[in-house]
This record gives C-alpha cells, structure tokens and sequence, in this order.
C-alpha cells in the first residue's frame, strides 16, 4: 500500500484527504454535541454565566461534560477554586486518552502536539483513535486529527452561540432534555468497546457506583466509580489470560 | 472579571492534562499492566460520566419504565447492537427521548 505512493511523492493532496477523512468520521458525533452545544448555551445565563463569558469558555476551555458541571456549581454558588478543581477531576480521563495517542505523536513537532492535546475531546479519541488502530499509512494522519478537531471545535462554538440566542427567545428550552443527547453520543461510544467479558463488568462496575456515589462532593463519585471499574476489569482481563496458560501447559 | 479568573483557570487544568504527556513525549515508559488498564479508559469512565444522567435525570434514582432518559437509551443500546452505526444510534435514541417526553408527555 504505501510503497505505490509514499507520502513524500504527494504529502499535500495526501494531508487534504486525511483531513477530510477526520472531519467527515467526527460528523456522526457532531449529531450529539450540537444539541448539547445548543443547551450548554441556553443554560449559560440562567445559571449566572454571561453571554460573552459561555462563548470565551467554549472557545477556550473546549471540554463540554466540565463546562455543564461548571454551569450546575455556579448556579449553585460555589467559589471559583471549587469549580476549577472540579474541571480538574471531571477532565482528568484525557490524560489517559493522550497516554493511548502518546506513541502515535511523539515524532511530531511541539506547536502539533499542543495544538492536538488542546483538541483533545471524547469524540475526537473516538475517531482517531479508530484512524490510528487502521494498518496502513499513519504518517499523516495527524491531519486526520485536525480534521476531527476543527469539526468538533467549530460546531462547539458554534452551537455555543445558537443556544444563547435561542435561550433568550425559548426561556423554557432548559427544560427539555437536550442534555440526553450528549449520554447517548457517549453511550453510542462505550457500545463497541463491549466485546469481552472483564470490559463488560469494568463498565457495569462503573456504571452502578457512580450512581451509587453521586451524592459525593465535587463529583468525586466519577473518579472512584471509573478508577473501581477499570480495577475490576484488569483484575478479570489477569485471571482470564492465566488460566489460559494453565491450559496450554496442562495440554 | 470573575469570569475571566474562572475561565483562565478552567483552560489552565484541562489543557495541562492534555498536553503533560504530549509534552514529555514518550520519555516515560508505563509498564505494560498500566497499558492493559488504559484500554479499559474511556469506555468506563463514559459510562460513569452517563450513568447518573440517565437514572437520575431529576437528581434521584429513577428506575422505572416511566423515565424517558432510561428508555430511551435502552433503545439506544439495542440499535447500537442491531446496527453497529454510531450515527444511527445517536438519532434513534434521540428520537426514541424526543417520541416518550414530548409524543407521550412522559
């Protein structure tokens, strides 16, 4: 495959296509981050964000599940350290995604790998992630990235500012549920993982103490509930894979 | 000027996780459990991020065939398994929500 056209032969039409290859396998998932894009913005001034203030967060801070917990604890009146501790926490999983990516990146240029760790949203680990696992030609596929990223951050804030126009026209907006769709974008990504046994207990771990722990302060629930499951699951991923040798040499 | 102190620390902590180990570059080598844990990352912590949102969408554990968001994502899920496409997942369970809270007044 890559000996018929190096990317040295056409690095620039080769870059283009990696592009829009990114862009179009974001577009699925820019389904569910508009309306949660568009409710993030309805939401803004009700809780006591102002309008310029929710578009500078979406523009700058770019991480959409924090940005609605941040909106729930200013409406509530917490002090600014709080809601930035809990940015903290509730972003902290990108770390693991760019510990996944890290190998995938470490041959590019600094301004690249701060230009994608800024990008660095659910969707778009989901999407390169998927690009990156392909066999094949990976030397552009940072384009690919970008791709994904300039989807993902153009819709943003875009839905950012049509959510505070309609908020102002549809005061009742808040109330309708658009908030689901950002839980079925996330429950359409979890489905795939969920081929083997430890993966599916990891996540119904997961899943039943984070319920179970809600009611902790600062949404330390999601941190235990996530840091339980993946123990469980890499416990039953180790005694699969031993009993499997027991096998092989009992045979 | 509060919201500029809020907003600078937000972009302050979120792009720091990001970027550390984009940073750094591979100079740090995880033993190979730790890589077996990372591919267990983002399909749990996912799931603890909509598990409350789906159970207790009014701030209460809600497990009855009358709460929208429950039925709706087992909807979801059961065309994430027939269909195995995310987009058509996505709509589906969208309509399915839109259908039970606004069709049905649930």
């Amino acid at each position: 495959m890559s000996t018929q056209y190096s990317s040295a032969e056409q690095p620039e039409s080769r870059r283009f296509s990696e592009f829009m290859a990114g862009a179009s396998a974001t577009v699925p998932l820019l389904v569910g981050a508009a309306p949660f894009g568009i409710i993030f913005g309805t939401l803004a001034e009700p809780n006591g964000l102002s309008a310029l203030g929710a578009i500078a967060m979406s523009l700058i801070v770019f991480a959409g599940a924090s940005q609605f917990i941040a909106l729930g604890l200013l409406a509530a009146g917490a002090s600014i350290p709080i809601i930035i501790a809990t940015t903290f926490i509730v972003n902290f999983r990108h770390i693991l995604y760019s510990a996944n990516l890290v190998a995938k990146v470490r041959h590019l240029p600094h301004y690249w790998r701060a230009l994608m760790a800024f990008g660095l949203t659910d969707e778009t680990f989901a999407a390169v992630n998927n690009r990156y696992q392909q066999q094949g030609n990976l030397q552009q596929a940072h384009w690919f990235y970008l791709g994904s990223f300039l989807a993902m951050y153009s819709n943003w804030v875009f839905c950012t500012y049509i959510g505070l126009t309609l908020g102002n026209i549809f005061p009742q907006m808040q109330n309708w549920g658009l908030d689901f769709a950002m839980s079925v974008t996330f429950l359409g990504m979890v489905i795939p993982y969920l081929k083997t046994k430890p993966m599916l207990v990891a996540v119904l771990v997961a899943a039943v103490l984070a319920v179970a722990s809600h009611d902790l302060p600062h949404k330390l629930g999601l941190l235990l509930s996530a840091f339980s499951g993946i123990a469980v699951g890499l416990s039953l991923m180790m005694l699969e894979n031993r009993k499997k040798k027991q096998l092989q040499v009992s045979e | 000027m509060n919201e500029v102190y809020l907003i600078g620390g937000m972009f302050a902590v979120t792009f720091s996780v990001r970027y550390i180990l984009f940073a750094m570059a591979g100079k740090v080598k995880f033993p190979p459990w730790l890589n077996r844990a990372l591919e267990f990352v983002p399909p749990v912590v996912l799931m603890a991020i909509i598990a409350p949102n789906i159970t207790m969408p009014k701030g209460e554990l809600w497990l009855s065939p009358f709460n929208p968001w429950l039925i709706a994502s087992a909807i979801a899920i059961i065309t994430a398994l027939i269909r195995k496409d995310l987009l058509t997942t996505i709509v589906v369970g969208m309509l399915a929500f839109a259908g039970l809270r606004f069709g049905l007044g649930m």
